[in-house]
């Protein structure tokens, strides 16, 4: 009872929505990320994004805007030097990395007085989700659904062989760089819920758990998506409850419902997995 | 293709590189490693620009099936058998719509025809190397392609997989034109009809029978083993 009293003020209404719209984006950009190897890339964006963070801070104009376009230009940088054979994709990604750590870090230092809210863009903050965030959030996802509802197949073929793809004379690389930036706007996005330093957790651990049970990358998906919002309905309760952080409360959720999943898992087929390999464990390499 | 010239890097892979394909032609694409044989390939399939030369085709080159090499396809990928055999269907970028009742029965008619109508709902991480391999081919001719090009398909199956895919490989060649690039001549010889030694260079040659000066003619430094009715190199252990 005390729990539908809660949803009587705004600010848990907005946490509840920018829960679901957070695990609808990040389930299907996820279960993309991860089938195709691309975890490490994504960190490279997240982290690349807080150099747009530290010059909106130093600039004054919204730290997320320019997050935003950090990442853009850290993701379309990356494809396009990978796929120009520039560097080895890993040492660019490590590059992107650290470089934009390292502006994030000197222009909030070079900011005059208190950055406010630096500690939600790190961390992330899902009761501080404003009606404005909230309304990019559900742009960016209606974009997801509509793109890969209406993609679905020739994104399932890019992303099992770009090659075979190419013959079948899909434009992969019009795909690729879409699909970059769509990768890099809902991790910018997703920033205000779980933070720069957690936001990987949520776009890898709700596929790890359904590709415990399941090989399908269509009901990965689904189930990411299902598998995100609950955790972070858990997380929100208990955060509120015990009165500690939001974004690692539902990150710890997730981490617990995934050890779960091992156990039934375990319990109900012995510890050989009848779906075969496993698809999602190994370490993140692009390409 | 005429006058090709193709290279990584500032090295040159390919070097003035002329042939013509005619149709319903199993040309078997033979070479030391590094000679250039991938290079070739991925020239016909439009995947690398050659620095000099042209290259001309007489139906769309959609009309092309691809296997590529076993080690290029991820087979931990969420990906079902069916799902992959029809994505060989796929023909430039279509919002999402459902299979046909007419594709159905292709896809249908691939599985049947690559041994894996049982199999179709399993994911391809719970396949064996033989049967991924007919999965990929399945994928290359679902679409009833003009031409059929092969990389090394006989790489990590084993002899009786080897001997059931270059029987329907024959089946195939009755139909379509077939690029077949293996390091195994003693094992195609038998189902080919013509040899491409690439080394650099490339030498066609109208017949599968060949013989150590030829091959030395041609550049092709591999050593060739006598037994049965035709000569050929042996590389790994087989019947005769």
């Amino acid at each position: 009872m005390e729990i539908l009293r809660l949803l009587e003020y705004g600010f848990i209404q907005n946490a509840f929505a920018a829960a679901l719209l957070m695990s609808i984006t990040c389930g299907i950009i996820g279960t993309y990320i991860v089938s195709r190897r691309m975890v490490f890339i994504s960190g490279g964006i997240t982290h690349a994004s807080f150099g747009g963070v530290g010059i909106g801070y130093f600039l004054g104009f919204p730290p997320l805007a320019g997050a935003a376009v950090f990442a853009v230009l850290a993701a379309l940088t990356t494809e396009n030097l990978t796929r120009k054979k520039v560097l080895r994709n890993d040492s660019i990604i490590a590059i992107m990395w650290s470089l934009g750590m390292a502006l994030g870090i000197i222009f909030v230092y070079l900011t005059p007085g208190y950055a406010p809210n630096l500690m939600s863009f790190l961390f992330g903050s899902i009761i501080t989700v404003t009606s404005t965030d909230l309304w990019f959030m559900f742009s960016l996802t209606v974009t997801v659904l509509l793109f890969f509802i209406t993609l679905f197949k020739p994104i399932l073929y890019i992303s099992f062989d770009e090659q075979f793809a190419r013959t079948r004379g899909i434009p992969v690389m019009l795909m690729n760089y879409l699909l970059i930036v769509l990768v890099a706007l809902t991790i910018v996005l997703s920033i205000r819920i779980a933070g720069i330093i957690l936001v990987l957790s949520i776009l890898t651990i709700p596929q790890n758990i359904a590709n415990i049970f399941t090989n399908r990358f269509g009901v990965i998906m689904v189930a990411s998506v299902i598998l995100g919002f609950v955790a972070s309905m858990i997380g929100l309760a208990v955060s509120y409850y015990l009165d500690i952080p939001s974004g690692a409360t539902i990150i710890f959720s997730l981490v617990i419902m995934y050890l779960a999943a091992r156990v039934v898992k375990v319990l109900t087929f012995g510890k050989k997995y009848p779906s075969g390999k496993e698809t999602v464990h190994e370490p993140a390499e692009y390409h | 293709m005429k006058h090709i010239d193709a290279s990584y890097r500032d090295k040159v892979v390919l070097s003035n590189v002329s042939l013509s394909i005619y149709e319903r032609d199993f040309i078997g694409i033979i070479g030391p490693n590094g000679g250039g044989k991938t290079t070739l390939l991925k020239i016909i399939l439009g995947f690398l620009k050659p620095v000099r030369g042209k290259i001309a085709y007489t139906f769309d080159r959609s009309e092309i099936g691809y296997l590529p090499q076993g080690n290029q396809i991820d087979d931990r990928f969420p990906i079902t058998v069916r799902e992959v055999v029809a994505s060989g269907l796929e023909k430039g970028l279509k919002i999402q719509k459902k299979f046909s009742a007419r594709e159905k029965q292709r896809i249908n008619e691939v599985l049947e025809k690559v041994g894996l109508t049982k199999l179709h709902r399993r994911p391809i991480g719970e396949l064996s190397g033989g049967e991924l391999q007919r999965t990929l081919l399945g994928r290359a001719i679902a679409s009833s392609p003009r031409m059929l090009i092969l990389d090394e398909p006989d790489t990590h199956v084993d002899n009786k997989f080897e001997m059931e895919l270059y029987r329907l490989l024959r089946e195939l060649n009755e139909t379509m034109t077939i690029l077949l690039v293996s390091h195994d001549l003693g094992t195609i010889s038998p189902y080919i009809k013509s040899i491409a030694c690439v080394n650099r260079s490339l030498h066609y040659h109208p017949s599968n029978e060949i013989n150590e000066e030829q091959l030395k003619v041609y550049n092709c430094p591999i050593e060739l083993i006598t037994h049965g009715p035709v000569p050929h190199r042996v590389m790994k252990t087989h019947n005769p």
